[in-house]
């Protein structure tokens, strides 16, 4: 096991309680670099979503500070960093999930398409709708693997009758690369599924009801490398039709599957890249510090 | 360039296992052609003999940073920094390990150019390209050491004096074998070293471009030095103009 978590950068060292306890003169911590703004290029001619001025709160506490950030159309953005650094915060953000925590307060302007999400007329049930979130633990609803994908198509009325129904969660069961391995199974429930198949048919659940947007919430880091390897391929598929925005712990997973990649760092947006550029040659030295897996 | 700690210590150690490694394999390398051209020079026939059997050595050292190189990057998934580093490392002992060979062909030649020596008279010629060569070569090594970009584009404008040394060489040679066609054979044997430093010298360049890339992470192959210097290092021009 130590051996598997030394092979990963940025995990903690699976041998931290022998090292010495002595750090090294040179070490740096994480405050001594200042963070003013953001550097790279977090704007995009063809934005899905934008965010201006985010500033999310938990009661006193401030969790994000001046967040600019566009989501271009069509494509991965991965976010990374630290635990507590903000970006499953902001990805919430995108759909209101933040809405349901009483203590929350979002700031800032939000769009998708330029429409405000946060405007008055936006119902949070249709953002969510064309904005679907995929979790990290899947959840598939107690009911069997049809009507877990066929209950966002019910809820907004989707299909107007039975065969219409049955070819939208057959399509999305296929889009999910799920099909194949449940199509005689399709009353049995959802939860009899292994992990990745459920993590699978939760995000056939989220495209069911044909979504713009696809936030993922650490989508893969309750599988294993082979479930892992199909949702990524999954996910490539999927940005042909969709813009997905993804929080990952894993560096690799940020670096095979996304386009651009953001790095969060204590409630700040430090650098925002082309992925290519941000493990090669990133400009910001808390990315560099945080993807080789030195003190931050 | 700074190199922070890892969390996890012992990438540390195997990272910084590897450059120790490259420069140890740097310091027997130089002093490899430090000793070829010793033997050149004094027509030394047994410290030529000598070069020319221990270029073994550095072809071992290759293979084993090639080895760990490949290691790290299997275990570790390197990225950024240390990305740079693992494929600098690879390129540079490549470049090391020519230089090897330049160093061995040297010696070989010298060897022959020692049993009769004094025919073609070039020593103050290639004593002074040798140690241009030499120059080169040290500073070089020494950039990567100290992960010195701006000594490495230095060292980028002075490949035009050893090609302009070589130039002069061989035009000395030509005379000599137009003097007398019984001086061909040496003649040429003095040109080939001369062209073997030659080739040292654009090797320990090659290093130098590996140490811009790993420090500014631009790869800067096939440019030419002022839009190196314009592009990359405006700071040093301004300096040098006022």
């Amino acid at each position: 096991m130590s051996d598997i978590l030394n092979t990963v950068p940025g995990m903690p060292s699976a041998d931290s309680l022998e090292r010495s306890e002595v750090k090294p003169e040179n070490h740096r911590s994480e405050f001594d670099v200042e963070i003013n703004g953001t550097v790279g290029k977090p704007f995009v001619d063809n934005a899905k979503m934008s965010s201006r001025n985010c500033n999310v709160f938990y009661g006193d506490k401030q969790a994000i500070f001046d967040v600019d950030l566009d989501i271009g159309n069509n494509e991965i953005l991965a976010m990374i960093g630290p635990s507590g650094c903000g970006k499953s915060t902001y990805l919430r953000v995108l759909n209101r999930m933040n809405d349901t925590i009483p203590i929350c307060r979002v700031e800032g302007e939000h769009t998708l398409d330029g429409e405000d999400i946060y405007g008055k007329k936006t119902d949070p049930v249709l953002l969510r709708a064309r904005v679907g979130m995929v979790f990290q633990k899947p959840n598939p609803f107690p009911k069997s693997i049809y009507d877990n994908v066929a209950y966002g198509a019910r809820l907004h009325g989707l299909a107007s009758n039975r065969s219409e129904l049955d070819d939208l969660v057959e399509a999305s069961l296929i889009k999910a690369g799920l099909f194949k391995e449940v199509k005689d199974d399709l009353q049995k429930p959802g939860t009899g599924l292994s992990g990745g198949q459920q993590q699978r048919l939760c995000i056939a659940r989220a495209i069911a009801v044909d979504p713009e947007v696809i936030l993922m919430d650490e989508p893969t880091s309750a599988l294993d490398p082979i479930a892992t390897a199909t949702i990524e391929e999954l996910m490539d598929e999927l940005k042909s039709k969709y813009t997905i925005a993804i929080v990952t712990h894993s560096m690799q997973q940020a670096a095979r599957v996304s386009q651009r990649t953001a790095y969060f760092h204590l409630g700040k947006l430090v650098e925002v890249n082309e992925t290519d550029k941000v493990f090669t040659n990133p400009e910001h030295q808390l990315t560099e510090n945080y993807i080789t897996g030195r003190f931050g | 360039m700074e190199i922070g700690q890892h969390i996890s210590q012992r990438y540390n150690e195997e990272l910084e296992q590897i450059r120790n490694k490259v420069l140890q394999m740097g310091g027997l390398v130089e002093s490899q052609t430090k000793k070829a051209i010793k033997a050149l020079l004094d027509h030394d026939q047994d410290l030529a003999k000598d070069v020319a059997t221990s270029d073994q050595s550095v072809n071992q050292m290759e293979v084993d940073i090639d080895e760990e190189c490949t290691r790290v990057i299997a275990r570790r998934q390197p990225t950024a920094s240390d990305l740079r580093l693992v494929i600098a490392v690879v390129k540079v002992i490549t470049d090391l390990e020519r230089i090897g060979d330049e160093a061995e062909k040297i010696a070989r030649y010298s060897k022959k150019l020692a049993k009769n020596p004094n025919v073609v008279d070039t020593h103050s010629e290639l004593s002074h390209m040798s140690q241009l060569v030499l120059s080169i070569l040290h500073d070089s090594l020494d950039a990567f050491a100290r992960l010195d970009a701006e000594g490495a584009v230095e060292i980028l404008g002075r490949d035009e004096k050893i090609n302009k040394e070589l130039d002069k060489l061989s035009r000395l040679l030509l005379t000599y074998m137009m003097e007398d066609p019984r001086h061909i054979k040496n003649a040429l044997r003095v040109s080939w070293c001369a062209r073997s430093l030659e080739r040292i010298g654009d090797h320990a360049q090659n290093i130098c471009e590996y140490v811009i890339y790993l420090v500014k992470g631009k790869d800067v192959r096939h440019t030419s030095l002022e839009h190196i210097r314009s592009k990359y290092f405006p700071h040093d021009i301004d300096v040098s103009e006022s």
